[in-house]
């Protein structure tokens, strides 16, 4: 495997607003690299340029690059939906399909992708729970509703979700703010089993979980990207006193 | 406001609102009963399985109208729900702001167009051109009075559909057609079938725009460009009749008529209970 992800000069606009500034780094393959900084800093919008998912919203446009394994996504020709497959996102809302049982959430990405066999279907769904650290907890009630679990097993469900298509990339856009800290654990012991498999970028509001979870470390403020590196040099020896007044509490 | 008033303000207000409630079922409870009063003695077998008698002889029924109404308005779902739907779908869902602006406007438009006057329309689209009155531009009457309304619930109901769950479908990969048929439209499932369920009540019950379309028909009808029996018009022309007899089965067919959309409505809804247990 060549390099994980490489960014190079991103900006992103929403209608002619400017909301990210020529962005450049380097992300790790399978290791996880955090993102934070205050609200509206640009680091959502950042983490959907990711897998094209910026340009879903009307009036949002990008240019720069981003190359995974060597490939740039923003290259002419290049199908999003087909980038979609291979970098899976995680929302900060749980959000399974409402009209879809626990075993169609998690086959959902791979029979829309056309896989019929229903052996094929049960074992990448087993496979994506178990990674997903659910399987356990949800193998009797495969068929129930994905809505009828716990918010932490939704989001978890989510992940399986993702998972299920063997994407390369998981993206998780704040993956646990809207879950207790039990619920937070759990997801963020299973980032850690990640780690082994993909290349995971998470975005957080929170320094605690960036600290915990990420080798690297990238610090966002007002659509600029103030300091990346090492994450417990970020958070122990800031080079940017911007940097140093945001983990330390003085503004944000 | 000190509490004592305040309490009596509370109670008041419960009061009134349980009235208004009240007040809304209050004028369907009388016509039912009006009906079961007026019709329910001339609603027998006869009424279901026999052709109208001929002037003069008492007994008979409405059958042929009963089937002509089931295939109208089937007929007529038939055309305007894909369409409707369809459009719907495009209105909630388009980036496009002009289009979808003049379109819902129309729309609008058309919802408030009397139904007379989507007879006329049908007659000069259909029956002119066919020199005949028919089933089929019965249906294109009611179809046309369906679709604004398909058009604009089925549009409020996918709008109401998260999108978050739109998200989650892209970011799978998952190209926006299959999202839009996949996860939206089964989301919205629910809410579109109450939306059409009250397009076809509203046109089961129809009268002035198959006048000069479906015309009617004492008898069964043969083919489906030919004239067709509807329950709205035998009413009609019973209710206006000089015979006691007509009366009673035009109260008779009403009573059928209303009957017809609340099976239809009850089956809707119970048909579109989740069938996964643990839905909400």
């Amino acid at each position: 495997m060549i390099d994980g992800i490489r960014v190079g000069a991103l900006n992103a606009w929403f209608h002619g607003l400017h909301v990210l500034h020529g962005i450049d780094l380097t992300m790790a393959p399978k290791a996880v690299t955090a993102i934070i900084g205050p609200s509206g800093c640009g680091k959502s919008t950042f983490i959907r340029c990711l897998n094209r998912m910026h340009e879903v919203v009307p009036g949002a446009t990008v240019s720069g690059t981003v190359l995974v394994e060597g490939e740039d996504l923003y290259a002419a020709g290049v199908d999003p939906v087909q980038v979609r497959r291979r970098i899976g996102m995680v929302f900060q809302r749980p959000n399974p399909f409402p009209t879809m049982s626990v075993f169609d959430n998690v086959a959902a990405g791979l029979r829309l992708a056309g896989v019929r066999r229903r052996a094929d279907l049960q074992e990448a769904v087993e496979r994506a729970l178990r990674q997903a650290a659910l399987w356990d907890e949800v193998k009797d009630q495969l068929d129930k509703s994905g809505v009828s679990l716990s918010g932490g097993q939704q989001q978890r469900l989510c992940i399986a979700r993702a998972l299920a298509v063997e994407p390369t990339v998981l993206l998780m856009d704040e993956p646990c703010s809207a879950l207790d800290p039990i619920a937070t654990a759990r997801i963020e012991e299973l980032i850690l089993e990640l780690r082994s498999a993909l290349t995971v970028v998470i975005v957080t509001h929170n320094m605690q979980q960036a600290a915990r979870v990420s080798e690297a470390t990238g610090f966002f403020l007002m659509g600029e990207m103030v300091e990346f590196g090492v994450t417990r040099a970020l958070f122990t020896n800031p080079r940017d006193k911007r940097t140093e007044d945001y983990i330390t509490g003085r503004f944000g | 406001m000190k509490p004592a008033q305040r309490r009596v303000v509370d109670v008041v207000m419960a009061w009134l609102t349980a009235l208004a409630a009240g007040a809304v079922i209050l004028p369907l409870l009388m016509i039912l009963g009006f009906l079961l009063l007026q019709g329910a003695s001339a609603v027998n077998v006869d009424f279901f399985t026999h052709l109208p008698k001929p002037v003069g002889e008492d007994g008979g029924g409405m059958a042929n109208a009963i089937v002509g109404s089931l295939v109208l308005v089937g007929m007529a779902a038939g055309i305007g729900l894909p369409i409707g739907i369809l459009g719907g779908v495009y209105l909630a869902e388009s980036r496009d702001r002009r289009l979808p602006w003049v379109v819902r406007f129309l729309a609008d438009v058309l919802n408030g167009v009397p139904s007379i006057v989507v007879g006329i329309f049908a007659y000069t689209l259909v029956v002119l051109p066919m020199r005949r009155f028919s089933a089929l531009a019965g249906a294109v009457a009611l179809a046309v009075i369906m679709l604004p309304i398909v058009v604009r619930t089925s549009e409020e109901i996918v709008r109401l559909v998260p999108s978050s769950l739109r998200e989650a479908a892209l970011a799978l990969g998952i190209p926006e057609w299959k999202m839009v048929l996949r996860v939206v439209l089964p989301t919205a499932r629910a809410g579109i079938i109450t939306g059409v369920m009250v397009a076809v009540a509203r046109v089961a019950g129809e009268t002035a725009p198959l006048l000069f379309t479906a015309f009617g028909n004492r008898f069964w009808h043969q083919r489906l460009d030919q004239p067709i029996a509807a329950l709205p018009l035998q009413i009609f022309a019973y209710a206006i009749a000089p015979y006691d007899d007509w009366h009673r089965q035009a109260w008779a067919g009403a009573l059928v008529l209303i009957g017809m959309v609340f099976v239809v409505s009850l089956a809707a809804r119970l048909a579109t209970r989740g069938r996964l247990s643990g839905a909400r």
